[in-house]
């Protein structure tokens, strides 16, 4: 996995407002193959617009977004599974009364002539589990609903990881877990990254971003405060730079941290 | 969630005691790849019928009944009445009789599963039934058209109702419940309007008189009962060799046996009982066999189950009715699916009223109303169907149907006051629903 290699994933320039709200000024995010991107920032700092925008919820007002080298405009959340990003939200998209292996292939079934091809999908969805070293889940025959949620958010990523994606973005994905849950996450996240994913990763929390992150990108207002690679900051100077966009020499000059506000 | 339970999902038996030590440990033997059931080991293992049988005891006792209430419902039903009236209730006169019954009840139930299924409900189905079927009956009757015209016509009468139902509630996004009531209005109006105030349009038309009323030759009923026990067999002793050549999860083989066996007592029983010589007297030709409308309910059951279980678009139905915004996002068209199960569920009424207009040789405008739908709800919840939505199977229809054309044959026998037949249905329905609602809490509680 390169280290500097070119982004999977480039965000150049974007803006977006909503009405007479200007939401995001001018946002960069690159993700790369094989690393981790932390994507920090207060409550309204723009996280879940900027990731909207990329899953196709929102249109963005301007800038561009390369993937792969090729400038792409992403309409709909087709558009970018198609492409290969696949967005696993705070909220699991998880049907309760479905088996491990349905809620993997739901909406994508395989089928022989109109026939589920039952057979094929329970091994493929073995097979992806067993490739992110997934071994909390006893069958994949078993129900949703009888997972915990560290397990359920595990069967909400292999699901992500099922389509051949590149890109895997976690909202939030260990904020209602506990410690024995969130460890099993955050393996995973590191998992996904060592299988060549880009991996973008949503989160407030600190430890969290320090352990398993690559590179931290940090929003304030709607600003890119500072991109940087984890071995080259602190856990206070990340802080600093979520709640006032600036730390010593990082982050965005005094005049326009202040002019955001 | 299995965080909250004191036993955290066991579906597989721990094998050994080591095991069943960190079972116990609950939420951090989780951290660890100490787990005791990991791996997908429940998958790779073969099952034995001790842990099989285990496993199933822990599904029921965490609120997943499938079929046993109603199964435990006919037993009793069934002891009950044969208790009371023994030298009736199980003749093979009333068997025929009852089996007959219970059609348009199971038909109009198994269209409710797909409602229910999204956690919908159609109150309208019943009374379109009757509308469909005075559709028929004034074409056969009046415009002298032939059959095949004429039951066409009722099917589209009810697609169009069904379209209509379903483009209110998924598009215009008006509650099912508030819908269906209105149209349970509007529709005993239009049968009104079709035949008139206190009039009857009888139904003579051979082919539509025979579906509950002749009988198939007695070579026929037995050649397609050992096809369907033939079938069966052979389709889930398939699947369980594909299964265990690939390594899939499965069940023990003998499990599989039992249950075609049971298969095969029901149906070549009920070919037996129903093939018998009916003829009162000794010397009156032979008069018996499998009346006409149970082939139509086997193809229907076939075919619902299918769709069901074996294609996407029932995979998507148990999506929505389980978790409708995972299946929007899992793109899903949730809207017209939506509509699609009003119209499955209208399509099978009209049928429904079609075999129950044969029964009774004729449509009169309350044909529908009064209790049908009560009926057909309470046999699809009886049979398993949730209420809530996200669970239920075609096979619910026909059990729960059995179930309450069971107590209105017996209550009949016993010569009950229409009083008391409406209490005891009207406390049956609230019984299954309150096991359907006692088990919901106790699924959500184990985490099932």
């Amino acid at each position: 996995m390169s280290e500097n290699g070119t982004p999977t994933l480039e965000l150049v320039g974007i803006n977006k407002s909503f009405g007479a709200v200007h939401v995001l000024h001018d946002v960069d995010l690159a993700v790369y193959p094989g690393q981790v991107t932390a994507l920090v920032g207060d409550n309204g700092a723009g996280k879940s617009t900027l990731i909207k925008c990329v899953a196709g919820i929102h249109p963005v007002d301007s800038g561009r977004i390369i993937f792969e080298g090729h400038d792409v405009s992403i309409g709909s959340p087709k558009d970018a599974a198609d492409l290969g990003i696949e967005v696993v939200y705070q909220d699991l998209a998880l049907a309760d009364n479905l088996d491990v292996a349905q809620n993997m292939f739901l909406g994508r079934e395989r089928k022989r002539g109109i026939v589920l091809d039952e057979a094929s999908m329970e091994q493929s969805a073995r097979e992806v589990l067993a490739r992110l070293s997934v071994r909390t889940v006893k069958s994949v025959r078993q129900p949703v609903a009888s997972l915990s949620g560290g397990q359920r958010q595990t069967v909400a990523i292999a699901k992500a990881v099922l389509w051949e994606s590149k890109v895997v973005i976690l909202d939030e994905p260990t904020a209602a877990l506990g410690v024995a849950q969130t460890r099993q996450v955050l393996d995973l996240v590191r998992r996904l990254a060592e299988t060549g994913h880009g991996v973008v990763l949503i989160s407030h929390n600190m430890n969290d971003v320090f352990e398993v992150a690559d590179r931290i990108t940090a929003l304030y207002l709607g600003r890119v405060a500072a991109d940087v690679k984890r071995a080259d900051v602190t856990h206070s100077q990340v802080v600093e730079l979520i709640t006032t966009g600036r730390s010593g020499d990082l982050g965005l000059a005094p005049s326009t941290a202040a002019e955001s506000i | 969630m299995s965080t909250e339970s004191p036993q955290p999902a066991e579906t597989a038996e721990p094998a050994d005691p080591a095991e069943a030590v960190d079972d116990t440990i609950g939420d951090a033997s989780l951290l660890t790849t100490t787990y005791a059931d990991t791996d997908f080991s429940t998958d790779t293992r073969v099952q034995t019928m001790s842990t099989a049988i285990d496993g199933y005891v822990v599904k029921l006792r965490s609120g997943d009944l499938g079929a046993l209430p109603a199964i435990f419902g006919l037993v009793v039903l069934i002891v009950l009445f044969y208790g009371l009236r023994p030298e009736t209730f199980l003749s093979k006169f009333n068997i025929a009789n009852l089996l007959v019954q219970a059609l348009p009840v199971t038909i109009l139930a198994m269209g409710l599963v797909f409602v229910l299924l999204l956690g919908e409900i159609d109150l309208s189905a019943g009374v379109a039934s009757g509308a469909c079927a005075a559709v028929m009956a004034k074409l056969l009757v009046d415009a002298n058209q032939n059959w095949i015209v004429a039951v066409l016509a009722a099917a589209v009468t009810g697609l169009v109702i069904g379209l209509l139902i379903g483009v209110l509630v998924a598009i215009v996004r008006i509650p099912s419940f508030v819908v269906t009531l209105a149209l349970f209005l509007g529709l005993q109006g239009i049968a009104l309007k079709l035949i008139g105030e206190g009039g009857t349009v009888p139904v003579h038309d051979k082919v539509v008189y025979a579906l509950a009323n002749k009988y198939m030759p007695v070579w026929l009923g037995w050649t397609l009962a050992v096809i369907c026990v033939l079938g069966y067999a052979a389709l889930q002793l398939l699947r369980w060799q594909r299964q265990n050549a690939r390594g899939l999860s499965r069940r023990p083989l003998a499990l599989v046996l039992i249950q075609v066996a049971l298969v095969a007592v029901a149906l070549l029983g009920g070919a037996y009982v129903l093939n018998l010589n009916r003829a009162r007297t000794p010397l009156a030709p032979f008069f018996g066999g499998v009346p006409w409308g149970v082939p139509l309910v086997a193809v229907l059951l076939i075919a619902c189950t299918f769709a069901l279980g074996r294609t996407s678009y029932g995979r998507h139905l148990y999506a929505i009715g389980g978790n409708a915004e995972a299946a929007r996002r899992a793109g899903i068209n949730v809207t017209g699916l939506r509509v699609s199960v009003f119209m499955v569920c209208s399509l099978l009424a009209a049928i429904s009223g079609i075999v129950a207009a044969s029964r009774l040789n004729s449509v009169t405008p309350d044909a529908g109303a009064g209790n049908t739908l009560l009926y057909a709800v309470g046999a699809a919840v009886i049979g398993g169907t949730s209420l809530f939505g996200g669970k239920g199977k075609a096979r619910d229809a026909i059990l729960g149907g059995l179930v309450i054309a069971i107590i209105d044959n017996g209550l009949g026998l016993l010569g009950a006051k229409a009083y008391a037949n409406y209490l005891i249905t009207g406390g049956f329905l609230l019984l299954a629903a309150s096991i359907d609602a006692l088990a919901r809490r106790r699924r959500s509680a184990t985490g099932r």
